[in-house]
């Protein structure tokens, strides 16, 4: 591993060095590290490009890195990883990629990750998208994720896209059983000509299931975002989505909302707004002696915090 | 010592909706005309003073606050602080000069939690002593702002809260209108600048011992030897008071020793001669 891969590791996983627990770090198309533990098993697939985590039943306190670099310019991918999570499990999973491009050629990944979420557990996964150098081509991904949330299950599902990645769409599927609980937090910032699609689609089909989709996104100069959320309530549930984008120079952002009671006793409540910066609150910030600049940088990175 | 030199706010009347509450007549619907919000104020405020301003609404008085600060431009007239022109300086650079200001309806901010507000106005003010460092200086320190917990806890106790149930909270909906007003004072307290306005400190906290707050100026002043300018309406915060201010309708009508000025006060606006809009009366 060079100098380049772990600075993107550091980026997308927080790793200074190889963590401990289970992980599998993907560098240019093929596995370079594995480590397995007595109750994580992590399998390459035979059919296609990627890999089976299996995590037994009762499996606690326990973390899964998975993160994924590309630092060969123009190279794409498209991998599966499947997540085979046991009753009673409490763990954390780290996904993530970053992408180094410094030639004229695409470089893209592509991820579906699917969830298989046994019964009481607790899931929190984590997955940040970084892309670094200055040449031509770009930076892509396209990550799909779907969820299929057992009973009395929850699931913490963190996204983080700050810097540097081209174009990127994103689509979350989620199935809950009854009492299961998925909280969903999106922070993503877009810069230059960047565009970003993020699109949830929450299927509230248990008994008492609840949903809580947050999207805190800044849009720079000429990028465009568009957030989409759709959360069907198929039963007494509770469904909630919040959209919150900070447009700046020429960028602009839609947000798209959807919510569907197919049940008596489903509540949903969607929420967004959208504006730029409130010119009081940069004010405020100049009253305490910053340059109105500062001011813009220290409300940008409170908000994405 | 600031000196206000024939001082005159005008807005035109397409914008008098954002100045209503400014003004008495802010409802008036003439089209292409400008209204003077503020008319020729000369006023010296000398340092180590505690001076207030008070009037009946609409009398110009946030206004002043805001040309003070530099939120808003004068039409015409010249602002000095220590003998500087600072009239056409940026709010930051009036900031880094040493004025701090209060809102009198205190900004949120989704993500920036009380700590990081507290840092940011202590930090700035730890170098205010010393304007003349090199702007690379200042920057970097604003970048990683550092608050130690015990001036932590002193900023936020002098208003009245608990450090441990603030500090990490957000500067957001989440908080109440009194404790975003408190919290606001304590960002005041922290920059410790020679000079500070208040612009109707008293509002929304009325369920704060109002003793605090008094206390709370009267600390600045004396212990501190820094100036304030305190709009109120109250007479607890007028009666500590060094001099008193009378503003109506854009004019100083009175200005003086609190105790020449507040007995006149206090025998009820509807008879006091300050409370009028006539031209403002010389000093004596």
């Amino acid at each position: 591993m060079d100098d380049i891969q772990r600075t993107l590791l550091e980026q997308v996983a927080g790793l200074h060095e190889m963590p401990s627990g289970a992980y599998n770090i993907r560098a240019n198309g093929k596995s370079s590290e594995r480590a397995t533990t007595a109750h994580i098993d992590i399998v390459t697939k035979t059919d296609k490009q990627g890999i089976d985590i299996v995590i037994r039943p009762g499996t606690k306190k326990e973390s899964v890195h998975i993160p994924v670099v590309l630092s060969e310019s123009g190279l794409t991918e498209m991998v599966y990883n499947d997540f085979y999570v046991g009753d009673d499990c409490d763990v954390t999973i780290v996904a993530g990629c970053g992408i180094h491009n410094s030639g004229d050629s695409d470089s893209r990944h592509d991820g579906v990750h699917a969830f298989y979420i046994g019964k009481n557990s607790h899931v929190k996964y984590v997955e940040k998208h970084y892309g670094s150098g200055d040449g031509k081509g770009s930076r892509i991904m396209n990550p799909e994720t779907r969820i299929e949330l057992g009973e009395n299950s929850f699931m913490e599902l963190e996204t983080v896209q700050i810097k540097g990645v081209d174009s990127t769409k994103r689509l979350t599927s989620a199935k809950l059983a009854a009492n299961a609980k998925i909280i969903v937090t999106e922070k993503l910032m877009t810069h230059g000509t960047q565009t970003a699609e993020t699109c949830f689609q929450v299927d509230l089909d248990g008994e008492g299931s609840s949903a809580n989709i947050i999207s805190r996104s800044v849009a720079r100069e000429e990028s465009q975002q568009i957030f989409l959320s759709k959360i069907n309530g198929n039963n007494r549930c509770k469904g909630h989505s919040e959209c919150d984008g900070i447009i700046m120079d020429s960028s602009k952002i839609s947000a798209i909302p959807e919510i569907t009671a197919n049940h008596p006793d489903a509540e949903l409540i969607h929420e967004a707004a959208i504006g730029k910066i409130a010119g009081e609150q940069i004010t405020k910030l100049m009253t305490l002696g910053l340059t109105e600049a500062e001011a813009e940088a220290q409300i940008v990175n409170g908000f994405l915090k | 010592m600031l000196e206000l030199q024939n001082l005159c706010f005008q807005i035109s009347e397409e914008t008098s909706e954002s100045a209503n509450d400014n003004h008495p007549n802010g409802l008036t619907s003439e089209k292409n005309t400008s209204r003077e919000i503020i008319k020729n104020i000369n006023l010296t405020f000398d340092d180590h003073s505690l001076i207030a301003i008070t009037g009946p609404n609409g009398g110009g008085k946030s206004t002043l606050a805001k040309l003070i600060m530099g939120v808003e431009q004068p039409t015409s007239g010249r602002i000095l602080y220590n003998g500087m022109d600072i009239t056409h300086m940026t709010i930051s650079e009036r900031a880094n000069q040493g004025i701090s200001f209060a809102f009198q309806q205190p900004v949120r901010f989704k993500g920036i939690k009380v700590k990081d507000l507290l840092a940011l106005a202590a930090g700035d003010s730890r170098k205010k002593s010393d304007t003349q460092k090199t702007a690379e200086l200042t920057v970097s320190q604003r970048k990683a702002p550092s608050l130690k917990l015990p001036d932590a806890c002193d900023f936020l106790s002098k208003v009245g809260l608990c450090a441990r149930d603030y500090l990490n909270r957000d500067v957001d909906a989440s908080l109440s209108g009194g404790e975003l007003k408190r919290i606001e004072i304590a960002t005041i307290i922290a920059r410790n600048t020679p000079l500070s306005v208040f612009d109707e400190p008293e509002a929304g906290i009325d369920l704060w011992s109002f003793n605090n707050l008094i206390q709370v100026f009267e600390d600045m002043h004396q212990e501190s030897g820094n100036s304030l300018i305190i709009i109120s309406h109250q007479e607890r915060i007028l009666n500590i008071a060094d001099e008193i201010v009378v503003l109506a309708d854009g004019s100083v009508t009175a200005r003086g020793r609190r105790e020449d000025i507040l007995p006149e006060l206090l025998k009820g606006t509807e008879s006091c001669k300050f409370y009028t809009s006539s031209p403002a009366t010389p000093r004596s």
